[in-house]
């Protein structure tokens, strides 16, 4: 079978405007991933761009839409993603593109350095390491593991709306954890930072986030939890409303 | 583009210049960030997506949780026996001592480390690992998170980069050392990725932390970016590579794939089986059967292989049988392998084995180097610091690897060698230590290479001459290695000599252009290559990782030492091994059992 793979080109040197190109490719035997195929692909034409590094789904390079899903390329086989034998492949949506599937990044690290993605602790460190119990360590599961491949939060429409004042659904999974690391003494600064109209409040819950994960995270999830911590933050003086909850 | 020379060409001065942000890099340069040099890193691509990500199993250091008694002069001794005795016991003594604070700095830094129930860091048994200097059984001395510590030790320290606002240079490619009259190294000539801009990275130190070179094989653990672009600038200017021969041949790398499964699994019970469903490796190691060192697991699964014994419709690889530790254990102390193993062995090891194979994983030799990380070249058989270079991790040789290096060292050298560099640096330059402005010759020299490729009308293809190169190391310097084999393969890298000379580089613009990173990235593979071949071919003895089944014994009288690779004349000389480690007794080798 002959696969019609389209990919998006775009060189701001010699392109007017970005189109997509059309290769036909006989189905290999194998299923292949999305990625050995770019690779083989860019044999042919060594002029497609794109970012890869590990190969394995762990560096997070090689974000992108997949027939119109965000994934990466590298952990998504062909058999998987084929629609007939049609494949198109389009940069990250949302993000300003440098070169074919090669997106301008800089928003996206701008809004994860923006939520202090480091351990803060104001007392002097022990001679061996911080002690932590299992049960508190557990409770990183599912944030620490992030890759910032960005397909979560270029497939946020909040994200493509307000890009620089909504942080978005990768560093607020982020924010919550070092929020949820009990070895971290800067919680409520952390709270404080986020409890303005837009960094965290403009997640309507629409959970493209969650459904395009390539590592199964859930930053709807995170996101929930620290809409309920600001929550209490700012109910601290409302007796009653503690109560109920105690109850 | 026309061609850029020294006139044209943009200047950038640092004090220290990192080239590369994986794991030896950002340690250094977190060094830095705290001295007030002014420091930058430059990485060719995003810091977070270096190799250190792809680490699973954890990083070896006697912290004392997993048992109270634990010694790092144990530790010192496994390292010096799995070294196969060509490890320097001075820097062995300095990462085993250093360890501790090294990796309890990481904690306090914020890496989510696993924990035991008294909530210190959690330790898992490793290959090679004993307690009491080999006497008291096996040790647990991995310090672990999950099976993803590389990824954990990476973010962390990229984070705590941040924190100190480490200055990165991020997507540039660096493409070749600028040395002066004096042979000093005064920086690198770079390229933005992104843009194409090239420039002159003036430094007055500059560190080569660019990591392995695993690519040279066509099949490896290694991330397609480990092509060995430090190494292939050092050598181009003329600098010697150490123990180029010692290639680590991981037993566990997936079947048809490459991607690793890691030595935790064997560690936390996994095993490995052939076609009869027998446990070989009690032949082979009675004692620490599939926890021996790796260069025995993989020669022992190799042999069973070519006895007959392997699994799979063409007999050619063997089982990781890991079900029987039920998916509990599974879930939390491997989930990245479940997850790896299910994309690409299509198999659940809840309930099936996963097929492996012995892969190229690790590059034990590198550019020689003291503890301080400070660059050697020989003159007259005399060692002789080479001013202005530095080089730490994969990329580096200071030798605490010897002949083969033992799961979870890697990590240690990255941070114990990445500290003590920076903070050599740091004093170095502070007290007035730097090197001497090259002449605009000396930078154009450094530009060739860069502008030959863009006046390449025609020429031979990137990616043909890449799996050519690939494909002669496979066949001629794997797991088992003989000389009329080498022989041939030196010949067709002669050959493939003139193709890389002659690249095409069909892409000439400048926005993102892959294509000529991939050329130059080549380039650099060939030297490695050529450097492995050569090393290997000259070294007629059997130690660790090089294994020649013309010469099967070890040879203490003429070979305990290191090889050195001369890149100028392409032959071999030798290297002492430093046996004066300062707070113990040096340990004398011994035969080499498991
Ligand atoms: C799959 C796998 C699992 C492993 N697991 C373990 C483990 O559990 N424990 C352990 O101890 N070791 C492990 N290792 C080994 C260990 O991960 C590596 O040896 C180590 O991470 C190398 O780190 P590094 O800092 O030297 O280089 P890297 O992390 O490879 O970083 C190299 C850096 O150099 C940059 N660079 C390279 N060339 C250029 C250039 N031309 N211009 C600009 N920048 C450049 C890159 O961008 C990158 O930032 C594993 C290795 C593999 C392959
Ligand atoms: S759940 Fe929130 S963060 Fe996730 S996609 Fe929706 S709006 Fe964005
Ligand atoms: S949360 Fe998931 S999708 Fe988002 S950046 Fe992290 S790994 Fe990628
Ligand atoms: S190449 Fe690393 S995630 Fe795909």
């Amino acid at each position: 079978m002959q696969l019609e793979i389209n990919i998006y080109r775009f060189n701001a040197e010699t392109d007017a405007f970005p189109y997509m190109q059309t290769f036909n490719f006989a189905k290999p035997e194998r299923d292949i991933m999305v990625l050995e195929l770019l690779n083989l692909l860019k044999e042919q034409d060594p002029t497609i761009s794109y970012r890869r590094s590990c190969r394995e789904g762990v560096c997070g390079s090689d974000g992108m839409n997949i027939n119109g899903k965000n994934g990466l390329a590298c952990i998504t086989p062909l058999s998987q993603v084929l629609k007939g034998n049609k494949l198109d492949l389009r940069p990250l949506p949302g993000l300003p593109v440098i070169r074919d599937l090669v997106v301008d990044m800089e928003e996206f690290y701008a809004q994860y350095e923006k939520i202090k993605p480091f351990l803060q602790n104001d007392s002097t460190p022990p001679e061996i390491e911080r002690l932590q119990s299992p049960e508190d360590r557990d409770k990183l599961d599912g944030l620490y593991e992030c890759i910032l491949c960005a397909c979560c939060s270029t497939s946020c429409p909040s994200f493509w709306w307000n890009p620089d004042k909504f942080v978005g659904p990768a560093a607020l999974l982020q924010a919550y954890r070092f929020i949820a690391d009990t070895r971290d003494s800067r919680t409520e600064e952390r709270l404080e930072a986020l409890s303005d109209p837009f960094s965290v409040y403009r997640c309507h819950g629409i959970m493209n986030c969650v459904s395009v994960c390539p590592k199964g995270l859930n930053p709807n999830k995170a996101i929930g939890n620290i809409k309920s911590m600001l929550l209490k933050d700012s109910t601290k003086a409302v007796e009653p409303i503690r109560v109920i909850e105690q109850a | 583009m026309g061609d850029v020379n020294s006139t044209n060409l943009k200047v950038l001065n640092f004090d220290a210049l990192i080239v590369g942000g994986g794991g030896s890099g950002m340690r250094a340069s977190l060094e830095l960030a705290k001295s007030g040099l002014n420091t930058a890193v430059i990485s060719k691509v995003f810091p977070t997506r270096s190799h250190t990500v792809s680490a699973q199993g954890g990083i070896t250091c006697a912290i004392q949780s997993a048992d109270p008694n634990d010694d790092w002069r144990w530790h010192m001794y496994d390292t010096v026996k799995g070294s196969d005795y060509i490890g320097d016991q001075d820097a062995i003594e300095y990462m085993c001592s250093e360890g501790p604070k090294a990796v309890f700095e990481l904690e306090h830094m914020g890496l989510p480390f696993s924990r035991t129930e008294n909530g210190r860091i959690y330790q898992r048994p490793f290959g090679g690992q004993s307690k009491d200097f080999g006497k008291g059984g096996q040790a647990a001395r991995t310090c672990a998170a999950a099976d993803r510590t590389g990824h954990a030790l990476l973010h962390t320290l990229y984070q705590n980069n941040v924190k100190e606002g480490t200055n990165f240079l991020n997507e540039w490619f660096a493409v070749d050392l600028v040395t002066n009259a004096n042979n000093a190294v005064c920086g690198v000539i770079a390229f933005s990725i992104e843009s194409g801009e090239i420039a002159f990275l003036r430094a007055q130190a500059t560190v080569l932390a660019t990591g392995g070179a695993g690519r040279i094989y066509a099949s490896t653990t290694n991330a397609l970016i480990n092509t060995g672009d430090g190494l292939g600038m050092a050598l181009r200017a003329g600098f010697p590579a150490q123990d180029m021969e010692m290639w680590q041949f991981h037993p566990t790398g997936i079947y048809g794939a490459g991607s690793l499964v890691t030595e935790g699994c064997r560690g936390e019970g996994g095993y490995l089986v052939n076609s009869e469903g027998e446990r070989f490796m009690e032949r082979y190691a009675p004692t620490a059967k599939d926890l021996a060192g790796r260069d025995v697991v993989a020669r022992s699964m190799v042999l069973e292989i070519i006895e007959g014994r392997g699994c799979g419709e063409n007999k050619d690889h063997v089982f990781l049988k890991l079900d029987h530790l039920g998916k509990d254990v599974l879930d939390a102390k491997l989930p990245g392998i479940c997850e790896l193993s299910k994309t690409f062995a299509h198999v659940d090891p809840v309930y099936e084995p996963i097929p492996v194979v012995p892969t190229c994983h690790y590059m034990m030799g590198g550019t020689p180097t003291n503890i301080h990380g400070q660059a050697f070249s020989q003159s007259n058989g005399e060692d002789q610091v080479v001013q202005g270079l530095f080089s730490v991790g994969e990329a580096a040789c200071v030798s605490v690897h010897g002949a083969n290096r033992l799961g979870g060292n890697s990590l240690l050298d990255l941070v114990v060698f990445g500290r003590a560099a920076g903070k050599f640096i740091h004093e170095d330059i502070q007290s007035g230590g730097g090197c001497d402005d090259p002449s605009s010759e000396d930078i154009d020299r450094a530009l060739t290479r860069f502008n030959k490729l863009n006046d390449s009308a025609s020429g031979y293809e990137v990616a043909e001459v890449k799996r050519e190169l690939q494909e002669v190391m496979q066949n001629y310097f794997g797991v088992f290695r003989r000389g009329e084999f080498m022989e041939k393969g030196v010949q067709s890298l002669n050959e493939i000599r003139e193709k890389i000379n002659n690249l095409h580089l069909k892409d000439k613009s400048n926005s993102f252009n892959t294509n000529r990173v991939e050329a130059l990235e080549l380039q650099n593979l060939f030297e490695v290559a050529e450097a492995t071949a050569i090393s290997a071919l000259e070294r007629p003895e059997s130690r660790g990782a090089h294994a020649r089944d013309d010469f099967p014994e070890r040879d203490d009288e003429n070979w305990l030492c290191h090889s050195l690779y001369n890149p100028i004349q392409k032959s071999l000389g030798k290297r002492g091994v430093n046996f004066k480690p300062s707070q113990v007794e040096a340990f004398p080798p011994k035969i080499r059992t498991y």
